[in-house]
């Protein structure tokens, strides 16, 4: 089996109030078929052996699907290698001998709980706003009931494979939230089911990302780039025009309210 | 103690209905006057809070994860069984309570089963209308796929992504209740304690993972959706936080453990790669739909590359032993098959501690007939994540496969109503032992999860808040404040060990332990010396224990003390339990109990009950108590996919 040695420079910070800094680690003897997340495994079992408090970070699955896992390696979210997020990048990625900084995802909607651990309720909140469809337990059609053209479901699929990591925000400039609301929006926009609750959902999910502290879109695309599930930045394109049809369409609403006065 | 099941007698087509009209129910507008903790937010939690919510319940809602939505249900893959007869391929509710029961090897309370095929079909109805983005045929109608231990498609699937999908729906629906003010969200809250008052549970005592406040929550009503306890052995297909620390301490309460014994190993998982693994990685069932499952006839090819070696030298082991369901027989078959394989020397890839356990799983018959993008559009995903962790490409080589720690059967015993010994404290999901019986057939995990949350808990929970007792105490009350003191107390000793070794470093010994006695294949003296073994791995762990930091700051190392803490004593009862079913039963497996071909013998006079044990205070002197199980419409018979 062969092994590789690494310095590491990863982010320390107590909690979110304290001052962060770079600490630099040597990571010894690390298996090329461990994942990322083992090599820091290895690292912090080292450090409790040493008296030293353990390096912080979220993680679950460990499968690549429930978007806990996230940092920034070497400036790439979620590391070098494209579609795929921190637990499942392996460390036959790298070289012996290598530098990687590894810091938390960086924006001011995801404030540092603990070194690499941040704070992404802010996404929670978008989707409490209305990133659902309501439907309660008991009264739907036979689900055939509704045929739903194969492409339409693709495309939904497309966009529900999001896992809310956060790596999106973290790839921007501006620290945009809007690929993961598109996302999320699109999915349910697109669907039949969706239809009745789409524009309200559009206006409500935009409201709360903005009120979040999300930066604006400003078409860099990094988000793609950057994304473990390859979203599209099409949804962006499509939330758009669902926000622009949405606005006017509660405009005119607006003013027949006041006329059935 | 006598275990009724409280299922109703006659027609076993019309129980649930009739059980369903004689519940109490609780006026609309009285509903906010009662309060619900649902500990748990993966699809039996999450749905169960989001529907609690929606008709008017104050629901609290406990998850350990930053958000409800990664819950470990996410990480399902392949699909959700649903009686529906969608492919009118012979289909029927009674159909999949056969399979089921017969899948279960006949240790599964009917009553349960039943009840879960009659709800599947609403599950799909209920998720499609949630916006859950399930594959379809090209006329817009939902497609099916084919699972282990059935002859009719009749699983529900969105890409390889079923689970998250299907959560999604549960957590989108939570969402909506969390803004409407129904459901409060607690997320990154882990509960260490149950709070009994005069003999009900009345609360939780929970840690925020954050700024480490311990706080007792109290309400009318517990429900425990904390899924299973497969990190036991720390290897496992598990996410690294899955625990049985909650159900643990509800038994150290007072509810009785039912099956512990019971787990499933699943049999395509990626191959151990060597120590520094944190975890095993499953690779859906689903593919055994097109992968076919070989192994080298002889041990002098198992070095070579796969590609080499000619179609009379394979061994297609499962097509040839079970010709009629092939390569889909039921998992704890497929894994015990491979498992054989191995241990005869025809394992194949890299060897890890001295011996090659790998099977292939070959997808090159299917791309021949299909076509690659065909398989593609199927398992794209999933070749993908093979991939990444191995390294090789599985279009063109084949995957290699040895089975690995899924699934638990076993959880804390629960009545028709799905509540537990304890009044009060309903348990629902995975982290319940209700139907699956000694094994659990593919795609049934996720429909028991959402049977519970959306269709049977909402009726029980109902019932249970109609009669009980009106509660009136609060945080205040002494027994709620000595639970807190409790949990801080133990949470103290955790950090005052000052000892050697991490948490981890006991949880990787038991998890071998467990793997080597309790897992694929146990004896009776395999079982008795891992319960000499775990008890003094325990005492170790309570002496030589280090836990660095604080208490009231995020503190990994604290949390994880207190997981392990709780898996050295359920391991325990895992052991005793195997050790006392001297049959073999589905995932159960004791060397002494097999018929000659190497099928798992039951001992139907001897052993058709569920074990449900309680705490005496001593984890090492569990006292068993019987649930004798009938069968009226499943006659027992030896299991065969011949």
């Amino acid at each position: 089996m062969s092994t590789i040695n690494l310095v590491l420079h990863v982010w320390r910070q107590k909690n979110g109030s304290a001052e962060g800094q770079f600490v630099r680690y040597e990571a010894v003897n690390i298996s090329t078929h461990s994942s990322f997340l083992e090599m820091l495994d290895q690292v912090n079992e080292e450090l409790i052996e040493k008296g030293q408090d353990p390096i912080a970070f979220d993680h679950d699955c460990r499968e690549g699907i429930c978007g806990a896992c996230g940092m920034v390696i070497n400036g790439h979210p979620h590391g070098p290698q494209k579609a795929t997020t921190t637990c499942q990048l392996h460390m036959r990625q790298f070289k012996t001998g290598e530098e990687l900084w590894i810091e938390p995802w960086r924006a001011r909607a995801f404030p540092v709980v603990r070194d690499l651990v941040v704070d992404r309720g802010a996404f929670d909140r978008i989707i409490q706003s209305g990133g659902y469809i309501s439907a309660r337990a008991g009264s739907p059609p036979d689900a055939n009931a509704l045929p739903i053209a194969k492409g339409t479901a693709d495309r939904a699929m497309d966009a529900a494979a999001c896992i809310g990591c956060g790596a999106c925000v973290a790839a921007c400039p501006n620290a945009s939230a809007m690929l993961f609301t598109a996302a999320k929006a699109g999915h349910l926009n697109l669907l039949p089911q969706g239809q009745p609750e789409k524009d309200a959902r559009v206006l409500k999910m935009v409201a709360q990302m903005e009120s979040e502290g999300f930066g604006h879109c400003t078409n860099h695309y990094e988000c793609m780039e950057a994304c473990p599930k390859g979203i599209n930045v099409e949804f962006i394109a499509q939330l758009n025009r669902d926000f622009i049809k949405a606005t006017v369409t509660a405009r005119g609403e607006g003013e027949r309210r006041g006329g059935d006065g | 103690m006598e275990l009724k099941s409280k299922a109703p007698d006659g027609p076993i087509e019309t129980r649930w209905a009739r059980h369903k009209f004689n519940m109490k129910l609780v006026n609309p507008a009285n509903r906010r006057k009662h309060s619900v903790i649902v500990v748990g937010t993966g699809l039996a939690g999450g749905a169960l809070a989001a529907t609690l919510g929606e008709q008017g319940y104050n629901v609290k809602a406990f998850c350990y994860q930053d958000s409800p939505r990664r819950a470990h249900s996410i990480a399902a893959q392949g699909g959700i069984n649903a009686a529906k007869n969608y492919q009118n391929d012979g289909d029927s509710v009674y159909r999949l309570f056969y399979d089921t029961v017969k899948g279960g090897d006949f240790r599964a309370r009917e009553d349960n089963v039943y009840r879960l095929a009659e709800v599947s079909v609403n599950i799909i109805d209920q998720c499609v209308a949630q916006g859950v983005p399930f594959a379809r045929e090209y006329g817009g109608n939902l497609a099916n796929r084919s699972f282990g231990g059935a002859q009719v498609s009749r699983t529900f699937y969105a890409r390889g992504q079923t689970g998250q999908q299907l959560l999604l729906g549960a957590y989108q629906a939570l969402c909506k209740q969390i803004d409407a003010g129904t459901v409060e969200m607690f997320p990154r809250t882990e509960m260490l304690e149950l709070i009994m008052i005069e003999g009900r549970a009345r609360g939780i005592v929970a840690r925020d993972m954050v700024s480490g406040a311990i706080t007792a929550h109290m309400a009318d009503v517990v429900v425990l959706c904390t899924g299973g306890y497969g990190n036991v052995f720390f290897l496992s297909t598990n996410a690294m936080g899955c625990n049985a620390s909650a159900t643990w301490r509800a038994h150290r309460k007072g509810a009785l453990f039912a099956n512990p014994c019971y787990t499933q190993i699943h049999p395509t998982c990626i191959p151990v790669s060597g120590e520094s693994q944190s975890k095993l990685t499953l690779m859906s069932e689903s593919l055994r739909n097109d992968g076919r499952v070989w192994v080298p006839k002889r041990a002098e090819d198992c070095e070579k590359d796969p590609a080499s070696i000619a179609e009379q030298d394979r061994d297609y082991y499962l097509e040839r032993i079970y010709p009629s369901f092939g390569n889909l027989v039921p998992r704890d078959i497929a894994s015990r098959r491979a498992k054989d394989m191995c241990d005869q020397g025809l394992g194949v890839g890299p060897a890890v501690a001295g011996q090659r356990r790998g099977v292939y799983l070959d997808f090159g018959d299917a791309i021949k007939r299909l076509g690659q993008k065909a398989v593609e559009e199927r398992y794209g995903n999933l070749f993908e994540m093979y991939e990444r962790i191995t390294g090789d490409d599985p279009y063109k080589t084949p995957m290699r496969i040895y089975p690995a720690i899924h699934y638990t059967m076993g959880g804390l015993w629960v009545d028709y109503n799905l509540e537990s010994t304890i009044p009060g404290l309903f348990v629902g999901g995975e982290a319940n032992f209700s139907d699956h019986g000694a094994n659990r057939l593919g795609a049934s995990a996720l429909m028991q999860g959402l049977a519970d949350g959306y269709f049977v808990l909402p009726y029980t929970v109902a019932n249970y808040l109609a009669q009980a007792p009106k509660y009136t105490a609060d945080a205040s009350h002494p027994d709620a404040v000595a639970a807190v003191a409790e949990v801080k107390e133990r949470m103290n000793k955790f950090l005052g060990i000052q000892g050697k070794r991490s948490p981890d470093s006991f949880h990787r010994e038991l998890g071998q332990i467990m793997w080597d006695s309790c897992g694929m294949a146990r004896t009776r003296a395999g079982l008795e010396s891992a319960l000499a073994k775990i008890p003094k791995l325990r005492e170790e762990f309570w002496s030589n224990l280090r836990v660095l930091g604080n208490g009231d700051e995020l503190n990994v190392s604290l949390e994880k003390a207190g997981r392990v803490a709780d898996f050295l004593e359920l391991g325990e009862l895992m052991c005793r339990d195997a050790l006392d079913r001297a049959e073999s039963c589905g995932g159960h497996f004791r060397e002494e109990s097999q018929t000659e071909d190497g099928e798992a013998k039951r001992d139907d006079e001897k052993f058709q009950f569920v074990s449900a044990w309680q705490f005496t205070g001593d984890p090492s002197k569990p006292e068993l108590h019987r649930e004798a199980l009938k069968f009226d419409y499943v006659k027992p018979s030896q299991r065969s996919y011949k």
